[in-house]
């Protein structure tokens, strides 16, 4: 049973979801989807993707035919309440710095006997797609993390040296518009268009981002992740394509995860 | 397992084309912030490689203090960023509002999911306010509504061309892109954009 579930004990029906995307056409775009969440309240189309990834949480799978179950996300084998505030972190047997979707990945692979090839090779969607295996399983994580105090973690060396190299990734600038992710990231209360900037060098800001993602993005009918958002932010600064777990990735939300400390995870949250 | 079933299959196909990619976990030990990004990404459509390759104004402005570094730093870069400004051939600095309007509100060009034999836009509303009557407008950039109020002195029109060819010309870490420097718009694109601003019909200047 899903936390956004719990919270009101009964499933969202297609009727009331139907209702609330089409009642508020007239009126201002931005307000449709500030309307569509009034009216939503606690009730969020993320609880069925969260229920599809516990079910692959819960499925064995892969050569060895065993579930991600006893998969350790940081606080301890089998362990997913919280995990999600506390990541990315540095993993032993890895002898890496993981966010949730390189841990995923890891755990396919080492307990699972999978190849991470076979869900790297799309881990988000397309608009018009129905979920990917990633998106589902870190929709369930994240929302088995909900309320929970983000306390991404600076004690070994190695989740030191992420977190600079994720400052240094912060201010990179490239590409043909010179953008880096500081252009549009480390003011308060700038926008562009309509769409409020949060500033990722200050608590607030970069708590504010930390746990509103993953999100139910009301726009494409789909689940997104932080690393789907990262990949989109990419694209806009007109750069490469940042690969789902990758250190940059990984290094960019150590530092906003250390720079949210004390935040209150909401994820997954609705967004346009 | 419908739902894997559905996944894996275009998945598998794939994967025996992306061949011997493998899923690197190693730690960033004494690489560069440039060798991350390259392990962290992919080319995809137009969006090269190369482009994480920075230039020297790029390298100079990727701080926190967004401060080339000092003063004789900045001014060769300032120097640097002078000389790539190119003044249109014909002294001819103004175009058509309608159509400078038209780039202003265009988002579009040189990302991967961009059709690369469209033109680029130059999403000048992403960032400053033009046309009053367009409410969605960024605010990282300072409102221009009115801008047209300054004349069309000969050096009113420097001024701009080179600010929006190249803006390190007078701020050396500026946030704005160089949109002439990078051919990231034509010269009849600028010229459009010009006119968007300093023409005395334009909505920016009613």
């Amino acid at each position: 049973m899903s936390k956004l579930h719990n919270k009101k004990g009964i499933v969202l029906g297609i009727a009331s979801l139907c209702a609330a995307l089409l009642a508020p056409m007239a009126i201002a775009q931005d307000d449709v989807f500030a309307e569509y969440r009034a009216m939503m309240g606690d009730e969020n189309p993320a609880i069925f993707t969260i229920e599809e990834g516990q079910d692959l949480w819960e499925t064995p799978m892969g050569p060895n035919n065993v579930s991600l179950e006893q998969c350790d996300l940081g606080l301890g084998p089998g362990v997913v309440d919280g995990a999600l505030a506390q990541l990315p972190r540095y993993f032993e047997d890895a002898k890496a710095v993981q966010d949730v979707e390189a841990r995923l990945i890891y755990c396919m692979e080492t307990l699972q006997g999978r190849d991470a090839i076979d869900v790297l090779v799309k881990p988000y969607s397309q608009t018009g797609d129905q979920g990917t295996e990633l998106e589902a399983l870190v929709a369930f994580i994240a929302d088995s993390s909900m309320d929970a105090v983000v306390d991404v973690p600076q004690g070994h060396p190695e989740e030191q040296k992420m977190y600079k190299k994720g400052e240094e990734i912060f201010y990179y600038r490239a590409g043909p518009h010179d953008f880096s992710c500081a252009t549009c990231h480390s003011q308060t209360d700038k926008r562009i268009r309509l769409q409020a900037l949060p500033n990722l060098t200050t608590n607030e800001g970069a708590g504010m981002a930390f746990t509103s993602w993953p999100a139910y993005r009301i726009s494409e009918g789909l689940l997104r992740t932080m690393g789907w958002r990262m990949q989109s932010c990419g694209r806009q600064q007109r750069l490469p394509q940042f690969q789902s777990g990758s250190d940059a990735v990984i290094a960019l939300q150590m530092f906003m995860g250390v720079n949210a400390k004390g935040a209150v995870m909401a994820a997954p949250g609705l967004k346009r | 397992m419908k739902f894997l079933n559905k996944l894996l299959l275009p998945v598998l196909a794939l994967g025996v084309i992306a061949g011997c990619e493998t899923h690197e976990s190693t730690t960033a030990e004494v690489k560069t912030t440039k060798d991350v990004l390259v392990s962290s990404m992919k080319p995809k459509n137009q969006a090269t490689m190369d482009r994480l390759n920075q230039d020297d104004l790029q390298a100079a402005c990727s701080n926190a203090a967004n401060v080339a570094g000092d003063a004789a730093t900045i001014e060769a870069l300032r120097k640097e960023a002078e000389a790539s400004v190119v003044y249109p051939a014909d002294g001819n600095y103004l175009g058509d509002w309608k159509r400078g309007n038209e780039v202003a509100a265009n988002g579009k060009g040189l990302q991967w999911n961009d059709n690369p034999s469209e033109p680029n836009g130059g999403n000048c509303y992403a960032c400053h306010q033009l046309d009053p009557k367009e409410v969605a407008y960024g605010t990282l950039g300072p409102s221009l509504t009115n801008y047209g109020m300054r004349g069309q002195s000969e050096m009113m029109l420097k001024y701009t061309w080179a600010k929006i060819y190249n803006p390190h010309v007078y701020n050396v870490c500026s946030q704005m892109p160089r949109f002439g420097s990078q051919q990231i718009l034509t010269e009849q694109q600028l010229k459009d954009i010009m006119a968007l601003l300093l023409d005395p019909n334009s909505p920016v200047n009613q």
